[in-house]
């Protein structure tokens, strides 16, 4: 059929399957907007920054599961997009970002609002194109999101140059995708696999750490039924929060620099690590060269060149996640004696610590405490199936890790690898294009939500409502924390205050329903007004400034060395 | 320790910028890059050398073997693979001691490829360390400028890693 090149992109992402995208128009993007006004039944959510349009196609792809579509025009509409593309890449989110380019004859000309968008996101996506003929715009549309869902998911850019959007093409939408040098791994090694089996069963201490690729790869039914199976205990990292059920008696949360002393000992301590689609990221492992020194590892991820890339795998397995888990699971059932237990005295003794190591704040004082926000939103809303977190980057965002109790996959959404502050207030909104039966709340910094605070009009707008709650301890708290450990209490261009801006009245100046909370009997009251108000909602809860987050494994130092709240002190003298 | 990479890509646009900013962004050191066509039209060879550690050596061909334009890498082991360099260099020779230059560059099997009133230039193919010893030699004789290709190399047919033409592409 015979139509202008902006349709034909309409028509391709009809054909994909995308029901809304994300995004602000401008000049070299401006035909595919007027496709927009021709019709299509993809949605377009108009941002009021292409930070914001990024984080909401991000934000909808982890809610969803699917590929997020961000939209922009070329020169400082691509750059606005450069941090939500670098922050897919980090946490493997997929994501398709298809962006203007000025005039074909104009492109290397330094033309108006011309910039290199293939050059300056070339370090940061799996791939991306220029496209410069209309006959290619289809294919490449075709192999964007096969890229950006395949394999390791991630982040792709299409650039398309403004008169290519105005040219005539007699379209159909490709049923292959010819990319020869792109073939993610389809299957797992068998052998491998038994010898995983082998080494799990032999195992006295072994432990499940699992990291995001397991939600992306949609292997959490696997994971669990392997845990269950083998008995083994799961320490599921930030971006797994919600793969493995948090209530089940196998989970033992999140380790890292935040996470609790039970599962980083659990780490630690373990005779054998199965590395379920996780990286060893530093914010995991502390100091590498001390992390789990006495473990075995086999690693299983969809990327072979993350096994062996900081810690070498003695069972490598490179595969895609539910095929390998479901293999795994198999061969464990053939090779285990009748009666197996697992590891029993291995769980007593997580237990244990578990026991002795709780999470734990001082309740007393003048301030309301940050941890009681979480743990008042957690109380009510538990049970429920159909609540969507997600956080900005910081102290509010360990608290949330430490206090939620998530159930289900994709309901905790967060910045993880990028820690990307201003994440969750738009991530929440793409939540929310996802997942409109649900009620989506991001828990955000005061200092996060001031950075992307104007796509409040885009919820109240778009009819898309969200409650934010800020923990709003008026600082940039987690900087804050680290000049108060590591830098002898010099406070320098912290402090935000807690009273400007007045974001009760922010938030009705944007449409939104303000709400200020300083007390703590009022805190419940006010929370349950916000969840329940149906409207976007922003609660400023004003909480104490000098709150530290604990436990806290200093940068650096060994995993096994966490500091505990108790041991507070101990680390200031 | 050296290794020889050979990568063939997608011959388009992008193709080696997308290789080079790998090794940049990840810290890999390239000490010489060769990029040239292939057999086929549509495909180009690049000819990497590196000097790191093995692990190293198989992360990168890990990370590059993630680049949607890359078809195939393959390393090129020392003793199984044919490695060549082009080098020309320009010496500056009086007349009087052209006959001199000639003589030694016979060693080398180099060729005069340009001949001056005060300067020739030869132009000799080798290995790199013939090339580096070629190099060595005219130096104290007044070496004035040099351009060398970079390595490239292709694996013999005895060698176990030889890549079968069939499995070059999908």
């Amino acid at each position: 059929m015979k139509m202008l090149g902006s349709d034909a992109i309409l028509r391709s992402l009809e054909a994909e399957g995308i029901d809304v995208v994300f995004g602000i128009p401008g000049g070299a993007i401006l035909p595919l907007y007027d496709a927009f006004a021709r019709g299509s039944t993809v949605r377009h959510v108009l941002a009021r920054h292409e930070q914001g349009a990024g984080h909401m196609a991000e934000g909808y792809a982890r809610a969803s599961g699917k590929v997020g579509v961000a939209v922009a025009t070329s020169g400082p509409g691509v750059t606005n997009l450069v941090t939500p593309i670098a922050d897919a890449w980090m946490d493997s989110t997929p994501l398709v970002c298809i962006t203007g380019q000025v005039r074909t004859t104009l492109i290397g000309t330094d033309a108006f609002q011309e910039t290199d968008a293939t050059g300056i996101t070339l370090p940061i996506v799996k791939h991306s194109w220029l496209v410069q003929d209309v006959q290619e715009l289809p294919h490449v549309l075709k192999a964007a999101f096969h890229v950006a869902r395949t394999g390791r998911s991630g982040p792709v850019l299409v650039d398309v140059a403004k008169d290519v959007q105005e040219t005539e093409i007699d379209f159909t939408y490709p049923h292959q995708v010819d990319l020869p040098g792109w073939r993610p791994p389809a299957g797992v090694h068998p052998r491998q696999v038994r010898e995983a089996a082998r080494a799990l069963l032999a195992a006295s201490r072994p432990v499940l750490y699992v990291g995001g690729g397991v939600i992306n790869g949609d292997a959490c039914d696997e994971l669990r039924e392997l845990a269950e199976v083998g008995g083994i205990p799961v320490i599921a990292t930030l971006m797994a929060k919600g793969s493995f059920p948090e209530t089940h008696p196998l989970c033992y949360g999140p380790p890292g620099m935040h996470g609790s002393k039970w599962a980083n000992w659990g780490l630690n301590k373990s005779d054998l690590i199965v590395a379920v689609g996780a990286r060893f990221d530093d914010r995991v492992t502390g100091k590498l060269s001390a992390f789990a020194p006495g473990a075995k590892v086999i690693h299983f991820d969809i990327d072979a060149a993350e096994i062996g890339k900081l810690r070498r795998a003695d069972i490598p397995v490179t595969g895609p996640l539910r095929l390998a888990l479901a293999e795994l699971t198999k061969a464990v059932r053939e090779e285990e004696e009748p009666g197996h237990e697992g590891p029993v005295a291995w769980r007593r003794q997580l237990e244990e610590w578990r026991e002795a190591f709780p999470y734990r704040y001082r309740r007393e004082g003048d301030y309301l405490k940050p941890q009681a926000i979480v743990e008042t939103l957690r109380d009510l809303t538990l049970g429920r199936d159909d609540v969507v977190w997600t956080t900005g980057v910081g102290q509010h965002q360990m608290w949330a890790m430490q206090y939620l109790v998530c159930d289900r996959p994709r309901t905790f959404i967060t910045s993880g690898g990028l820690g990307t502050m201003g994440y969750g207030l738009p991530a929440a909104i793409g939540a929310k294009a996802a997942r409109p039966d649900a009620t989506v709340v991001c828990i955000d910094g005061d200092g996060c939500f001031q950075m992307t605070c104007q796509e409040l009009a885009t919820s109240v707008l778009e009819g898309l409502p969200i409650v934010v709650v800020i923990v709003n301890n008026g600082w940039l708290g987690m900087v804050r924390q680290w000049q108060e450990m590591f830098y002898d209490n010099r406070f320098a261009e912290t402090h935000l205050t807690h009273q400007v801006p007045d974001y009760a009245q922010l938030a009705e100046a944007y449409g939104a329903a303000g709400f200020t909370v300083e007390a703590d009997d009022e805190l419940e009251g006010v929370l349950e007004e916000a969840l329940t108000c149906g409207r976007t909602a922003v609660v400023d809860a004003r909480c104490d400034p000098e709150e530290k987050c604990f436990p806290m494994i200093p940068a650096g130092a060994a995993a096994i060395d966490v500091i505990e709240f108790s041991e507070e002190k101990a680390v200031e003298a | 320790m050296r290794h020889t990479v050979s990568v063939l890509v997608e011959n388009r646009p992008g193709a080696l910028a997308r290789v080079s900013n790998m090794f940049a962004r990840r810290g890999f050191n390239i000490e010489s890059l060769a990029v040239g066509p292939t057999e086929r039209h549509d495909v180009s060879r690049i000819t990497l050398t590196v000097d790191c550690p093995a692990d190293l050596l198989e992360q990168i061909e890990k990370q590059m073997h993630k680049l949607v334009n890359v078809l195939r890498v393959s390393t090129l082991e020392a003793g199984e693979a044919v490695e060549r360099e082009l080098a020309l260099v320009r010496v500056s020779a009086e007349p009087s001691r052209r006959a001199e230059l000639i003589a030694l560059s016979e060693v080398f099997d180099a060729r005069v490829a340009d001949l001056g009133p005060d300067s020739m230039i030869f132009e000799v193919v080798g290995t790199p360390e013939q090339l580096e010893s070629f190099e060595e030699l005219l130096r104290p004789h007044g070496l004035t400028e040099l351009a060398r290709t970079g390595r490239i190399g292709l694996a013999r047919a005895s060698a176990s890693r030889a890549p079968r033409p069939q499995h070059v592409l999908r």
